[in-house]
């Protein structure tokens, strides 16, 4: 457990940066609504950011488990599958790629 | 979740925070259960059950609070810290565009709306029509919101303290979470340029700085993306849509 100082911190740094982003905005709406640049970073952030965030979650689950790959990579699969499989919900998909890869690694086989 | 006390604006304010607690429901099916993964990794990081609500209520944007709990637990450094909450965070600038902030008049409402102004109450405004929204159907909705995510924070902490010891692979909770994320952002808007240009930066970070990479990475996205706005620019003849 971090000592109270430094979780004081990261909460407040937190707190004011999110809730900048959400405030800022609203209150430059009228020039950022005209800029090229901030419209064409709505298109294409997101999936991007998602895509890093996924991977960087990835690599710290195998990280945590040293050995495991192959069962994230059949975890990971499964959660794509049945994403697109079954209707893409997503409790549902995380549900059973998150069962899958406890299970798989729980198993005793491999590492 | 639509259709539901629609017609009249003048509607009694209680039955437009009741419809607005309605609007709740399909959004707390997503956000309880991610509120339980968050209590229950708060716990198997080592970190204190308090850490679950307090995380909640400081910043109240899931999928960042389940990434700072790893860096919470392995005490990152503050610049790293604040360079993830802006990049993972940024995407919130552009609810701005119509999010309907200006129905909420009271000052201390207008300033909790926008606080609470997560993925899900801007997904769930954005689906109802102009004649259907209201100041109290918005708050109505964002507390509820606020409700099931600090519930589920510390319904996953009970659940987290009543198990015998973590569970083995749990976190990987996050991963499936990002990925499926990833699919629906990707139906919505065809952008392979963006998740091929995502990828090498995650990469070259990887290699360059491992200690680093999921900062490093954020930082060269955006910077790609602002290249790729310079030179599309340049060229007038191309169009900017995906």
């Amino acid at each position: 457990m971090p000592d109270p100082g430094y979780l004081a911190a990261v909460l407040a740094l937190t707190f004011t940066i999110t809730l900048a982003l959400r405030a800022v905005p609203f209150a430059l709406l009228g020039s950022l609504r005209e800029s090229l640049v901030v419209r064409r970073l709505a298109v294409w952030m997101p999936v991007g950011i998602l895509a890093v965030l996924a991977a960087t979650a990835f690599r710290s689950s195998i990280a945590a488990l040293p050995g495991t790959i192959w069962y994230a990579l059949i975890a990971l699969g499964a959660t794509v599958a049945v994403h697109l499989g079954l209707g893409r919900r997503t409790i549902l998909s995380v549900g059973i790629g998150t069962a899958v890869y406890v299970a798989l690694a729980n198993s005793g086989f491999g590492s | 979740m639509a259709g539901v006390n629609t017609t009249l604006t003048a509607a009694p304010r209680r039955e437009q925070v009741a419809a607005g607690i309605r609007d709740s429901f399909s959004a707390g099916l997503g956000i309880f259960p991610l509120g339980i993964a968050l209590g229950l990794l708060v716990l198997q990081a080592g970190l204190s059950w308090w850490v679950a609500p307090a995380l909640s209520l400081a910043a109240f944007a899931g999928s960042l609070e389940l990434l700072l709990v790893g860096m919470i637990a392995t005490t990152a450094p503050l610049a790293a810290v604040a360079v993830t909450v802006f990049v993972v965070n940024f995407r919130h600038v552009f609810y701005a565009f119509s999010f309907p902030l200006h129905l909420v008049r009271h000052r201390l409402a207008r300033a909790y709306t926008v606080y609470a102004m997560i993925d899900e109450a801007y997904a769930v405004s954005a689906s109802l029509s102009r004649d259907q929204q209201s100041a109290a159907r918005l708050l109505g909705m964002q507390i509820s919101c606020q409700l099931y995510w600090v519930g589920g924070g510390l319904a996953g902490v009970a659940i987290g303290a009543a198990l015998p010891g973590p569970i083995k692979g749990l976190e990987f909770a996050l991963c499936a979470l990002f990925t499926v994320l990833t699919l629906d952002a990707f139906r919505s808007r065809r952008e392979i340029p963006s998740l091929l240009l995502a990828m090498v930066c995650f990469t070259v970070a990887l290699i360059l700085v491992p200690g680093a990479a999921l900062l490093v990475a954020l930082l060269l996205f955006v910077a790609l993306l602002l290249a790729r706005h310079l030179i599309s620019t340049r060229r007038p003849k191309e169009t900017a849509h995906a």
